[in-house]
């Protein structure tokens, strides 16, 4: 398996119904610290360890979900050829111009047999994590919330998950790092561009282009419990957690924005190396494959989506 | 400070809370641990608590128009996260929760 001239996800836009509870969401409970805006009214927002500009900006629309993910290339030169590898398999690819999102250079934008809209781009402004380059502390002070560290990966639904993989590891050379499968049918894809164990995910649904969850970094599993005691004494809709994923084995709570978009933090995976073999889950083990301790599926986990 | 609270009928069970002002009927009813509604994001995004207000007043908060559309909203469908009583209401529910096929997957 070869390595990947695509580094991570590094950003993510979100719609939200209304913007001002959907800052102090992002901002005051999750701790993502606000870099910027715009005169479409788009705010831009980061975790406190990431060294680019922004990581996820958030809309307000009539109706919440996601509009693209965009994921940062080693240099042009990757962008330009993966561009080309990309209309070579049969996407329709559109450049948007730079500074067109802030701070952003120049992104390809194409959608992918799921429905979803993907962008790849090169270059993105410098802000750092605050805490210098030479002889640095090991985290800022005046954190609030969560304190995520960045985001991290997202998991989205749709229903053409074999063109989605092909896309993935042919074209972009992501590795498929676990499945669900049952038989031939494969119902869920993790695929990973990084040392990660998984940078985007895919679940089976018979809609194109919805939006499961976005994820987001945190320290330890104490944060995760300190996380969920911010969601209580914020009167957060809880969706579930804390617990361990089977898949993955994140340790993890999920809850929702106050446009209902879900979000997760997490903690605790495990390192993926591109010469490691996937990981297959089969339908009947399914309960622990997803929440390994109540080895029960829960409906609206499955279900419910923006 | 308002103090009022209004009745709400689940028409479809007969199910019966009280709900106060200022809270939407959605969470009275969890609050309540009262069954009925369907409960999913619980903030007008992903649809699964739309009900129809057959009669009494409220007042909704925006909505995801992917679930409820302009003529609707305007004929008393709304998302049940995002409803405000300002009277006792009776309601009916036309959301549910999505079949998932991962769980249709497990009992195969
Ligand atoms: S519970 Fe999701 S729209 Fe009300
Ligand atoms: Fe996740």
């Amino acid at each position: 398996m070869a390595q990947s001239s695509v580094i991570r996800p590094g950003h993510i836009s979100l719609r939200v119904l209304d913007m001002e509870p959907a800052l102090v969401h992002y901002r005051e409970r999750m701790g993502l610290q606000e870099v910027d805006r715009d005169a479409h009214g788009r705010v831009y927002l980061k975790g406190w360890d990431e060294q680019d500009w922004f990581s996820v900006v958030l809309r307000e629309a009539d109706r919440p979900g996601m509009d693209y993910v965009g994921f940062k290339v080693i240099n042009e030169a990757a962008l330009n050829t993966l561009e080309r590898d990309l209309r070579a398999f049969g996407c329709t690819t559109e450049r948007i111009p730079a500074d067109e999102l802030k701070h952003c250079g120049e992104r390809v934008r194409f959608t992918i047999p799921t429905g979803h809209v993907i962008e790849l781009y090169a270059r993105k402004d410098y802000m750092g994590n605050g805490l210098g380059r030479v002889n640095p502390d090991p985290w800022p002070e005046g954190l609030k919330g969560m304190q995520a560290q960045r985001f991290d990966h997202c998991l989205l639904y749709g229903d053409d998950l074999d063109g989605n993989l092909k896309l993935f590891t042919e074209v972009l050379k992501f590795d498929l790092t676990e499945q669900v499968v049952d038989g031939d049918l494969k119902l869920a894809t993790f695929l990973s561009c990084s040392n990660k164990v998984h940078d985007i995910a895919f679940i089976r649904h018979p809609e194109k282009g919805k939006f499961h969850h976005a994820s987001f970094l945190l320290g330890t599993w104490e944060e995760v419990l300190r996380a969920a005691d911010l969601i209580s004494m914020h009167d957060i809709s809880l969706d579930l957690g804390p617990t361990r994923h089977g898949i993955t084995r994140g340790r993890t709570i999920y809850f929702f924005d106050p446009s209902g978009n879900r979000n997760e933090v997490f903690c605790g995976d495990y390192t993926w190396y591109p010469d490691h073999q996937p990981i297959t889950w089969t339908a009947d083990q399914l309960g622990r494959a997803i929440f390994y301790h109540d080895r029960k599926l829960n409906q609206n986990f499955l279900s419910v989506v923006t | 400070m308002n103090s009022a609270a209004f009745e709400i009928v689940i028409e479809d069970t007969g199910e019966r809370f009280t709900c106060a002002a200022g809270e939407n009927i959605l969470k009275a009813m969890e609050r309540l641990q009262r069954k009925g509604i369907p409960v999913g994001c619980r903030g007008g995004g992903c649809g699964v608590c739309k009900v129809k207000v057959n009669s009494g007043a409220y007042t909704a908060r925006k909505m995801s128009r992917e679930h409820v559309s302009v003529d609707e909203e305007a004929g008393g469908v709304g998302l049940a996260c995002r409803l405000f009583p300002i009277s006792d209401l009776n309601v009916e529910v036309v959301g549910g929760l999505r079949k998932s096929v991962l769980a249709e997957r497990l009992r195969h």
